[in-house]
């Protein structure tokens, strides 16, 4: 049962990995400003699932606390790129 | 794998399933971001993707975290909560940012100037 479970765990990294590779890749690539910024959201919540899957691989909850501090630093500096990008500064 | 040696087998499956469920939507969504054509039309796709695949991966931890310790785990709640409030409101915001820069290069002006005109 627990290889069931590892094999599950591998390919939901797998599927993460990919998920990443295409935020980065319209992050590298978007035509615009915003796309990049939303890019870069996609980006740092498929890296927060990631590291709650690398939690469940080793059974330790170590990473559930970086999942969390991911999630909050994430939306912080999203809502900040997308103030700067409407008013071309951070805090008026 | 060096701690799942002693988990049941109706965690276990409910645990892998929530898993590649979870990861699947996911890459669902991330192929929406890379492949739709408009950025009002992207913009959709990652939030749907990201906050359901949350959802089952945060169920999925909470289940086997519960079923390897001797009392159940709740905290993964807190990042379901947090992301689910917060995604709708980072993407109102771009959004707003994104009308705006294309309202102003409609207009020929840059917002900045046009900002500091109304200062």
């Amino acid at each position: 049962m627990s290889a069931m479970l590892a094999w599950s765990v591998t390919i939901a990294e797998i599927l993460l990995g990919c998920a990443m590779a295409c935020a980065a890749f319209r992050i590298l690539r978007g035509p615009r400003a915003q796309d990049r910024v939303l890019g870069f959201d996609c980006l740092y919540v498929n890296a927060m699932l990631l590291l709650l899957t690398f939690g469940i691989r080793t059974g330790s909850s170590l990473y559930f606390e970086a999942a969390l501090i991911i999630a909050l630093l994430g939306f912080v500096s999203t809502v900040a790129l997308a103030k700067f990008l409407l008013r071309g500064e951070v805090i008026e | 794998m060096n701690a799942s040696g002693d988990i049941s087998a109706l965690p276990a499956i409910l645990t892998a399933v929530l898993l590649v469920g979870g990861a699947a939507i996911t890459l669902v969504g991330s192929l929406g971001l890379l492949r739709l054509r408009r950025f009002y039309e992207r913009v959709h796709a990652p939030t749907l993707g990201t906050t359901l695949g949350t959802a089952c991966i945060a169920i999925a931890s909470m289940v086997y975290f519960s079923a390897i310790g001797t009392r159940p785990v709740w905290h993964e709640l807190l990042i379901i909560a947090f992301v689910t409030v917060t995604t709708p409101i980072s993407l109102m915001v771009l959004v707003s940012a994104a009308l705006l820069r294309d309202e102003s290069e409609r207009k020929g002006t840059t917002p900045h100037n046009e900002g500091s005109e109304r200062r």
